[in-house]
């Protein structure tokens, strides 16, 4: 009842004309920028961190949160009409997305990812609103050992969960670690890292660091292996569903953020996992099945659901613990720093309008997408067809604004075009990008909880552990470094089963 | 696949000495990939046998990467126990603990890294919807922009933003295939200028005007 209480006067926040407006900013934004090949999400919120110094909060998260589920959506309707995903949520949406806009039902299939993004987004921002309270109660009373044991179950997740290779997780990890170690110590004022330079002993901003990773690394890697004359999108006039796709479509927007919706809360890689078993769950539960590979709309219409609550599930961890389980989340937690506010179980008594005016701009954002987005189809189609060059030369472009804007130093644009080759080397050799951010931005604060808690034991190890929930975490640490053996030791139990099974 | 991945990295092994020679790089790699490994697709697999180290290093870059590693890993160790002993340290853990642990980590992950790579395995270069990871890889292009960037660093406080942003956004699309004449530069100053004004009057964000600025 409380937190529907603060949620009315939430709306009162995002309903004023200019938080409305930086919504609507927002959700256009993100979805253009969805749509723009070559740029997700996190390079767009990165590339926008420097308003942050002209913005006050509020405004500034409405607008961040509507341009994460704006480029949701936008990334879909890449997906639906180029086959070329540029976003990892997006991929799923293309198998059944695109064989649907080459037989001309281009119009149904963004429909049906619109309306799943909508019923996602408004179902997990309802599971929001029901739930972090709750876990923001629940974890108030953590300390320092707590905090330090998260920390270190996203940075083991974050490494072990995605991507291929393990060692080229923590390999990025350590780069992001050490890039957070420059600067003055916190606690004693040592400088660590600077070589006596005056400028590395603030440390190097994490906008600097987002921005070179995201923005500049992605660029210049795109350049190194430009396509020439790429894939012709799809025409697409305005978006619609019939009466037979809406009987096949509910059903899958309904079960999507079941799906979505816990996969974003946990640091699993965000909408990847969660989007590919809605898109197994609905080929196993649909009535179609000759249809499955050559055009079914549940095929857009779950994944797409299930996308869109997981970033809502996302929010939960970011806004009650503080964790970034995806990169934009990483990213985002990037501007919370700027602004000196730490997220976390806290943060709902400390920032009540903030908070609460973000979730209920979520729900405005997503009535706005529904709205703008189903008459504008035709026009974000258009934007497929920017010429690459200006595309590129634009992101370069505002990525130097944007690091020139944190201390208006030319030397930060050297740092950023430093940090930019690491990031073009990273993607070059198939270090993921997402664990150096979060070592970055993590790193500097777990060292502060583990000198705190060791602090208070006296430097005793146990002072580690002497938490019920620390301990849980890090079982849940143990088990996901012990997954690979442990998959294979049940593959070979299951194996074993079927062959005695045959044998009777 | 393979191949084309090995391409890339010899050209990216000798970028660094001839610069503008992309080209010609690639077409000797590729013989020498073609000549070295006839029919095999999967090089070397834990199988060093009689090569001499340096076939063993050819199409593994990516030892690089663990060498930078490496390097990394001895600064911050090297930084960390130098460090004066701190005076103001409260509690146990000082200012040294965390970096000699992230050093170690990282000589750790690139030794690990290293052998990784000698059984054959292989960083997956990231996918995406303008990149073409089957052409050679246009490291001549990715020079001109990192100059043409660099250019932007040290003409911003003389020229001010509103000139040296056009320069960049004209010389990036230059250097990425676009060579319009008139359209251009006018999108470059065009872009500039609207930027300026946004960041500079609208959002309080201070950029410099330069001399421009100060005639208009």
């Amino acid at each position: 009842m409380e937190s529907l209480n603060s949620l009315l006067d939430g709306f009162g926040t995002a309903l004023t004309p200019l938080n409305l407006l930086w919504a609507a900013v927002g959700v256009l934004l993100g979805t253009a920028i969805g749509v723009l090949p070559g740029i997700g999400p996190a390079m767009a919120v990165a590339l926008l961190l420097p308003v942050t110094y002209g913005l006050d909060p509020t405004a500034a998260f409405i607008m961040f949160a509507g341009i994460y589920y704006g480029g949701m959506f936008g990334g879909s309707t890449t997906s639906i009409l180029l086959n070329t995903p540029g976003e990892t949520a997006a991929v799923v949406a293309a198998i059944e997305g695109h064989p649907m806009a080459r037989s001309g039902r281009g119009a149904q299939a963004l429909a049906a990812a619109a309306a799943g993004h909508f019923a996602g987004g408004m179902i997990g921002t309802i599971a929001l609103v029901a739930l972090a309270p709750t876990v923001a109660a629940l974890a108030v009373d953590i300390g320092a050992p707590d905090y330090f044991a998260i920390m270190v179950l996203a940075f083991i997740a974050v490494t072990s969960v995605l991507g291929s290779s393990r060692v080229r997780g923590f390999a990025s990890l350590l780069i992001g670690l050490t890039i957070g170690l420059v600067g003055l110590d916190a606690m004693t004022g040592q400088q660590r890292l600077t070589f006596g330079s005056l400028q590395l002993a603030d440390g190097i901003d994490v906008v600097i660091v987002a921005v070179g990773l995201f923005a500049i690394g992605e660029a210049l890697w795109v350049a190194a292996h430009l396509r020439r004359g790429g894939a012709k999108p799809i025409p697409v006039g305005r978006p619609w569903l019939g009466r037979a796709e809406l009987r096949r479509t509910w059903k899958p927007w309904l079960r999507g953020p079941l799906i979505g919706f816990p996969f974003g809360a946990i640091p699993a890689g965000g909408a990847e996992i969660p989007t590919f078993l809605s898109y197994v769950t609905e080929k196993r539960l649909s009535k179609h099945q000759d249809e499955w590979g050559k055009g079914a709309v549940e095929g857009v219409a779950g994944p797409e659901s299930a996308a869109s609550a997981s970033a809502a599930g996302t929010l939960v961890s970011l806004l009650t613990l503080g964790l970034p389980t995806t990169a934009v989340a990483a990213v985002m937690l990037a501007a919370f720093q700027q602004y000196g506010i730490q997220p976390g179980p806290l943060l709902f008594d400390h920032e009540p309008e903030l908070v609460w005016g973000l979730i209920a701009s979520l729900f405005v954002g997503m009535v706005l997408l529904l709205v703008l987005n189903l008459p504008l189809a035709p026009v974000w189609a258009k934007l497929l067809r920017i010429p690459r060059p200006y595309l590129y030369a634009g992101i370069l472009f505002f990525a130097a604004v944007g690091a020139y804007a944190v201390g208006g130093e030319a030397l930060d644009l050297v740092l950023l075009l430093i940090i930019g080759l690491v990031g073009l080397c990273m993607r070059r050799y198939g270090l993921p990008v997402l664990p150096a951010m979060i070592g970055v931005i993590l790193g500097p604060a777990a060292e502060q909880q583990l000198r705190r808690a060791l602090q208070l034991s006296d430097g005793s190890v146990t002072g580690l552990v002497n938490t019920p929930f620390s301990v849980t975490v890090y079982a849940v640490i143990a088990l996901i470094l012990a997954w690979p053996w442990l998959k294979r030791l049940l593959v070979r139990g299951r194996t074993a089963d079927r062959s005695g099974t045959t044998a009777d | 696949m393979t191949d084309d991945e090995k391409n890339t990295s010899v050209e990216l092994g000798e970028s660094g000495g001839s610069s503008g020679s992309g080209a010609s790089s690639g077409n000797g790699g590729n013989g020498g990939n073609g000549a070295d490994v006839p029919g095999g697709p999967a090089p070397g697999k834990n199988a060093p046998g009689g090569r001499t180290p340096r076939e063993l290093l050819r199409g593994r870059s990516e030892l690089g990467v663990c060498l930078l590693l490496l390097v990394l890993g001895v600064l911050v160790l090297t930084d960390a126990l130098t460090m004066a002993d701190a005076f103001t340290q409260r509690g146990p853990v000082g200012p040294a603990t965390v970096p000699v642990i992230v050093g170690g980590a990282l000589l750790l992950v690139a030794v690990a890294l290293a052998v990784d790579v000698l059984r054959g395995g292989r960083g997956e270069a990231e996918g995406g919807e303008d990149i073409d990871l089957t052409a050679p890889g246009d490291w001549r292009t990715v020079l001109l922009l990192a100059g043409v960037f660099l250019g932007n660093a040290v003409l911003i406080e003389p020229l001010g933003f509103p000139v040296s942003g056009a320069l960049l956004f004209w010389g990036s699309a230059y250097a990425l295939g676009s060579r319009n004449p008139a359209r251009d530069p006018l999108i470059a100053a065009a872009l500039s200028v609207v930027t300026f004004l946004v960041f500079n009057n609208l959002l309080g964000v201070p950029l410099p005007g330069g001399p421009l600025m100060g005639v208009l």
